[in-house]
């Protein structure tokens, strides 16, 4: 079965306030979906659904196939969750609290034990395994959290702000294993970091206020960039910075030409986010203008990010 | 078994903190002082353990939400019960394993009080039988102020308000059958409604069993409270689960 993960018209509302409204999309095994949105924007509450945490008012969720309402111990077999927050219990050790987790998901034998290794493993709990839970940083904790939602080898993962409090060599870390875990589960995470998308996603998807404002694989989100296939000169002699924002706005499909305000620099921003390279390369051989550094800009998932969730 | 998981985990975690050894020192503590000092037991001169018995339900009365005030509360305030109520387990499961973890640890303290058993045999012929029936009616009762602090636990993320509804409502339950309620109701009320209300008490049927007495009517009783309350446990548990 391919589509892991299945929503369908999934809403939920707290008494006048609705915080996801009719949701629906799917999930492919493979695919990391990164959810992405403003604080309060419904991501976690999607997740808190789907995870069969809570009911929602209307809509389904089903996960392998298992309708989270009808079906929710299956379906919950199925899943690794991360909740937001990394919650575990403060009193044990990552040793007894991951012991918990397998015992309840019914893992038992050599294999818990193998489980368990390989989970501490893959997080790199191995030094703090029998402290409190209480006592770890908050880093710790958080690779705690992942490892209680991994130890079962889940087909589906759902982790909700996994990197956040980790440092930036932990978050490498991190992005490498949902990465190396991704060809066959499906994954569903929440970030605020916007680069993560593009280190780790195959998908992201955009919600405000309760709703989907966008989706696509994250170049098709830096697509609608101003800034995507933008062309940025630096010129070697400031001099010629007028000359040149003339010479380059005549330039067939270019949209505007901006001087930046760094002494020298023109960036050409295209028409419907075509490539003008090639021209805007002639066009200073044609001139015979000396280049520092010419270069395309990607587009910047921020203000994409910045636009759709406040339009 | 997720209930078997779930009680196993609770009934360790009593004893990773000082709280089940502070809580056991301090139930033997009052037991041995209520049965000496206030209950006069030399000065009776009589082989038995009511002494010990008829002061339980007030150490019950604010021992008991001691334990059960963080059962989910707790939970709610780290947010430890998302995790809890995500994995595949039912409700039911974690209500009851929770529930049996916190009664088989009040089972644990109220064993330990074997000494007062054995002292009294030394020191007379008791009734033996009344004895061990005092001891299932007072695991009986215990289990009902649990229950009964179970289910008000998850109402609130506060432990220590769930620890004063819990004496309250529990206060309620074992005066329902003393003069203090009782004159209330007596004089213009119907002997039925005096009696109902008396029924109500954990005292009346704990006052019972206690004598040795072990009548079903008492032991339905008690297992029809501690069954309405946990059911209300899942109600609450459910509904206040999200905030």
């Amino acid at each position: 079965m391919a589509e892991m993960i299945a929503i369908d018209g999934l809403t939920k509302r707290f008494g006048a306030h609705t915080a996801v409204d009719d949701i629906s999309f799917s999930v492919n095994r493979g695919e990391v979906l990164g959810f992405l949105g403003p604080n309060g924007a419904g991501k976690s509450t999607t997740m808190k659904m789907i995870t069969g945490f809570l009911a929602p008012t209307a809509g389904t969720a089903k996960v392998c196939g298992f309708d989270i309402q009808d079906s929710p111990i299956e379906a919950k077999k199925k899943i690794g969750y991360l909740p937001e927050g990394a919650p575990a219990y403060p009193d044990m050790t990552p040793a007894a609290f991951l012991d918990f987790i397998a015992r309840v998901r019914n893992v038992d034998g050599a294999l818990r034990k193998r489980r368990i290794a390989d989970a501490v493993e893959k997080t790199q709990l191995g030094e703090v395994l029998y402290q409190s839970i209480d006592t770890l940083s908050k880093g710790f904790k958080r690779r705690v959290g992942l490892a209680q939602a991994l130890l079962h080898d889940p087909e589906v993962l759902v982790l909700d702000e996994p990197t956040d409090g980790l440092d930036p060599n932990q978050k490498h870390e991190v992005r490498g294993l949902i990465k190396a875990m991704s060809y066959d589960k499906a994954i569903v995470i929440s970030t605020h970091i916007l680069e993560e998308v593009d280190a780790i996603c195959t998908r992201a998807m955009v919600i405000a206020g309760g709703r989907i404002v966008a989706d696509g694989t994250p170049v098709e989100l830096e697509q609608l960039s101003r800034h995507y296939n933008a062309v940025a000169v630096r010129l070697e002699d400031e001099a010629d910075t007028d000359a040149v924002k003339a010479a380059l706005e005549r330039v067939d499909g270019a949209l505007s030409v901006e001087a930046n305000k760094y002494a020298g620099v023109l960036t050409v921003y295209p028409k419907d986010a075509r490539s003008l390279i090639a021209e805007v390369g002639q066009v200073m051989r044609h001139g015979r203008w000396k280049v520092a550094e010419i270069r395309v800009e990607r587009g910047h998932l921020d203000e994409v990010f910045r636009r759709i969730t406040q339009a | 078994m997720g209930i078997y998981t779930i009680f196993r985990r609770e009934l360790t975690s009593y004893f990773l903190t000082p709280l089940a050894y502070i809580f056991i020192v301090i139930f033997l503590a009052m037991a041995g002082t209520f049965t000496f000092f206030v209950g006069n037991f030399f000065g009776r001169g009589q082989a038995d353990l009511q002494p010990f018995f008829q002061f339980h339900p007030w150490l019950y009365l604010f021992l008991i939400p001691a334990i059960t005030m963080r059962l989910w509360a707790e939970e709610r305030k780290t947010g430890s019960i998302e995790l809890l109520l995500t994995l595949p387990i039912s409700m039911t499961d974690a209500v009851l394993g929770k529930f049996l973890a916190a009664w088989c640890f009040t089972g644990i303290a109220l064993a330990l009080t074997f000494p007062m058993w054995i002292t009294v045999n030394i020191l007379g012929y008791p009734d033996n039988g009344a004895i061990v029936a005092g001891y299932a009616g007072s695991f009986l009762m215990a289990g009902s102020f649990l229950a009964v602090g179970a289910a008000i636990s998850p109402l609130t993320k506060n432990q220590v308000i769930a620890f004063v509804v819990t004496s309250v409502v529990c206060f309620v339950f074992t005066v329902g059958g003393t003069g203090v309620v009782l004159n209330f109701f007596t004089g213009w009320a119907p002997t039925l409604v005096v009696d109902t209300v008396a029924q109500m008490s954990f005292m009346t049927h704990f006052n019972a069993i206690s004598r040795g007495v072990i009548d079903a009517r008492d032991m339905v009783y008690f297992a029809s409270v501690i069954g309405f309350f946990l059911f209300a446990n899942v109600i609450f548990v459910d509904l206040k689960k999200a905030g």
